[in-house]
C-alpha cells in the first residue's frame, strides 16, 4: 500500500505535487459527482489512467497547467482542471474532460493535487490521507510500470492521432545497433517514441 | 565581446531555489541554449531560449518569437512522429520565448571527426576506415529520411549532427571491431539537431542547397575529410525516391552557390 507520492517538479519547487494512482476503484461516480457539483474540498484533477502512457506524460500536463497558472492564462477554472485539459491534443474543453477525466467506470484513477496552487484557495487537507479515506480502491505506486499496466494504447494513439504502423518501420541502418536487442527493449523504445510525440503535441497546443 | 555575459532565463527556470541555475551550453545569433532539469531532477533537456530584443518594436519581437519557437516546435514533432531521429520536444512557452527539448548525450559529427582524424589518420588520410564511413553512411540515410518527409533542415552543418552516446554498457554483445569504433565515438545513432532555420518543404533546390552547405561545412572543418562526403551522398543518392535528382540539382548549386541568381 503506497501513500501516493509529493512531487516537486523542477523549478516549480513552491508548488508541490500529490499524485495518487488507485487500482479498482469502486467510488468513481461519487467522485465525479463532487467536482461536478464543484465540493470545494474535492479539489483535485480526478483523471483516468486509461489515456496516461507514462509519469512524464502526466508531469507535462501538471507543468502547463501550473506554468500557465503563474502567468494568468488559464483557459479552464483553475490549476487542476488545467491540469485534464493540457493532456487534451485540442482545445475542447469538454471534451477533454471525456477522455482524460474520471468517468463513471474509471477502474484506475489518478489523482492529483497543486499544492500552493497560485490564485488557489488554501486547503487544510492533507491530500494523502483525504483521498485515502474518500477513494474507495487500492493505492498503488505512481510509476511508469503500474501506468504502463492500465494504458489503453490503441485509444491514445487514436486520440492523438498516432499512426501505429509507421514506427516499427524501417529506421535506416540506425537500427542496426538495436537488431541485438530483444523484444522487451524495443517495446519500451517504442513507447517512448510515443511519449516524445505526445509531450510534443501537448507543448503545441493552442498554439 | 565587452557586452555583460548575464543572461537571464526565462520564468520559472530563473526562480528555482533547489534546482542548480542552468549553465549556458552555447548561444546562437538568436537564441541562448542552457542545459538544466525537466519534470522529474533525473531528465536532461537543452532548454532553448530566445530572449527579447530591445531593439525591436515590442509586438513585432513577440510575433516573431511566437514564430520561431513555433516553427522549430512544429518541425521537430513532425520528425519525431515520421521516425526521424531528433530531440523530443518536452515543452514550450512561446511567450516566454523558450523551448525545452530532449538533451542528447554524445558528440557532434565535428568533435568525432576531430578525434578521428587527428587519432587515427594522421597526415595520409586513410578514410576508408570501416567506422567513418559506416557513419557518413548513417549521414545519409538520416538525411534522406529526413528529406523524404518534406523537411529541409536550413542549417547543416557537422556542429548540427550528432553521434548519440550508446547506452548499455557492456552487454557482451558487440563485436570488437564495434567496441573500437565505439571508442572512437564513431558509432552510436546519428541524431539532428537545432531546427532553427529548418523548413517544410520538397523542394529538390531546396533539398540540394541543404547539402550543398553540409558540403561546404564538411570542406571547411575538416579539409583532409572532404572525400567522406562522396560516402554521404551515395548512400543519400540509395535511400529515397527523390534523391537522385536532388543529387543532380546539386551538381547545379555546386556551379553557381547557394544562392540563386539574381540578376536579370
Amino acid at each position: 500500500m503506497s501513500a501516493g507520492s509529493e512531487l516537486k517538479l523542477p523549478h516549480l519547487e513552491a508548488y508541490p505535487v500529490h499524485v495518487s494512482l488507485f487500482q479498482d476503484v469502486t467510488n468513481a461516480e461519487f467522485l465525479k459527482r463532487q467536482l461536478l457539483e464543484g465540493n470545494a474540498e474535492y479539489e483535485y484533477a480526478f483523471l483516468d489512467a486509461t489515456t496516461i502512457i507514462s509519469v512524464n506524460h502526466v508531469l507535462a500536463a501538471v507543468f502547463r497547467a501550473i506554468n500557465d497558472s503563474i502567468h494568468n492564462r488559464l483557459k479552464s477554472r483553475n490549476v487542476h482542471s488545467e491540469i485534464v485539459f493540457s493532456l487534451s491534443p485540442n482545445n475542447n474543453i469538454a471534451e477533454s474532460f471525456r477522455r482524460f477525466g474520471v468517468s463513471d467506470t474509471t477502474n484506475t484513477l489518478l489523482a492529483i493535487k497543486v499544492l500552493n496552487a497560485p490564485n488557489s484557495a488554501v486547503t487544510r487537507l492533507d491530500p494523502a490521507s483525504h483521498l485515502g479515506s474518500c477513494v474507495e480502491g487500492n493505492r498503488i505506486e505512481f510509476s511508469d510500470e503500474n501506468l504502463k499496466h492500465s494504458a489503453d494504447l490503441p485509444r491514445i494513439r487514436k486520440i492523438y492521432k498516432l499512426n501505429s504502423s509507421d514506427n516499427s518501420k524501417s529506421k535506416g541502418k540506425s537500427a542496426k545497433s538495436e537488431s541485438t536487442t530483444n523484444g522487451v527493449h524495443n517495446e519500451a523504445h517504442e513507447l517512448k517514441e510515443m511519449e516524445a510525440v505526445i509531450l510534443g503535441i501537448m507543448a503545441l497546443k493552442g498554439s | 565581446m565587452a557586452q555583460s555575459t548575464t543572461h537571464t532565463l526565462p520564468p520559472p527556470f530563473n526562480s528555482s531555489s533547489t534546482t542548480p541555475k542552468p549553465p549556458l551550453i552555447t548561444q546562437g545569433a538568436e537564441a541562448l541554449l542552457y542545459k538544466t532539469t525537466y519534470l522529474t531532477p533525473s531528465t536532461p533537456i537543452a532548454l532553448k531560449h530566445r530572449p527579447k530584443k530591445s531593439y525591436r518594436h515590442p509586438t513585432l519581437d513577440t510575433r516573431l518569437t511566437k514564430a520561431r519557437i513555433l516553427a522549430e516546435a512544429r518541425v521537430l514533432v513532425k520528425c519525431k512522429r515520421e521516425g526521424v531521429v531528433v530531440p523530443a520536444v518536452l515543452g514550450a512557452d512561446w511567450e516566454e520565448g523558450w523551448l525545452a527539448c530532449e538533451w542528447i548525450e554524445g558528440k557532434t559529427i565535428r568533435a568525432a571527426l576531430d578525434g578521428y582524424l587527428k587519432r587515427d589518420v594522421g597526415e595520409e588520410a586513410d578514410l576508408r576506415g570501416e567506422g567513418v564511413r559506416g557513419l557518413m553512411g548513417r549521414i545519409g540515410v538520416v538525411l534522406a529520411k529526413l528529406h523524404g518527409i518534406g523537411v529541409v533542415h536550413g542549417d547543416l552543418t557537422t556542429s548540427n549532427l550528432m553521434v548519440r552516446q550508446l547506452e548499455r554498457e557492456g552487454d557482451g554483445l558487440e563485436s570488437l571491431s564495434l567496441g573500437e569504433n565505439r571508442e572512437k565515438g564513431l558509432e552510436g545513432e546519428v541524431v539532428i539537431i537545432d531546427f532553427g532555420l529548418a523548413t517544410q518543404s520538397v523542394q529538390d533546390e531546396d533539398r540540394a542547397v541543404d547539402l550543398y552547405v553540409l558540403e561546404r561545412a564538411f570542406g571547411s572543418t575538416h579539409p583532409q575529410a572532404e572525400g567522406l562526403f562522396e560516402e554521404v551522398l551515395r548512400v543519400y543518392g540509395e535511400s529515397y525516391k527523390g534523391a537522385k535528382v536532388v543529387l543532380r540539382r546539386l551538381e547545379d548549386v555546386r556551379l553557381r552557390g547557394r544562392k540563386k541568381s539574381m540578376i536579370g
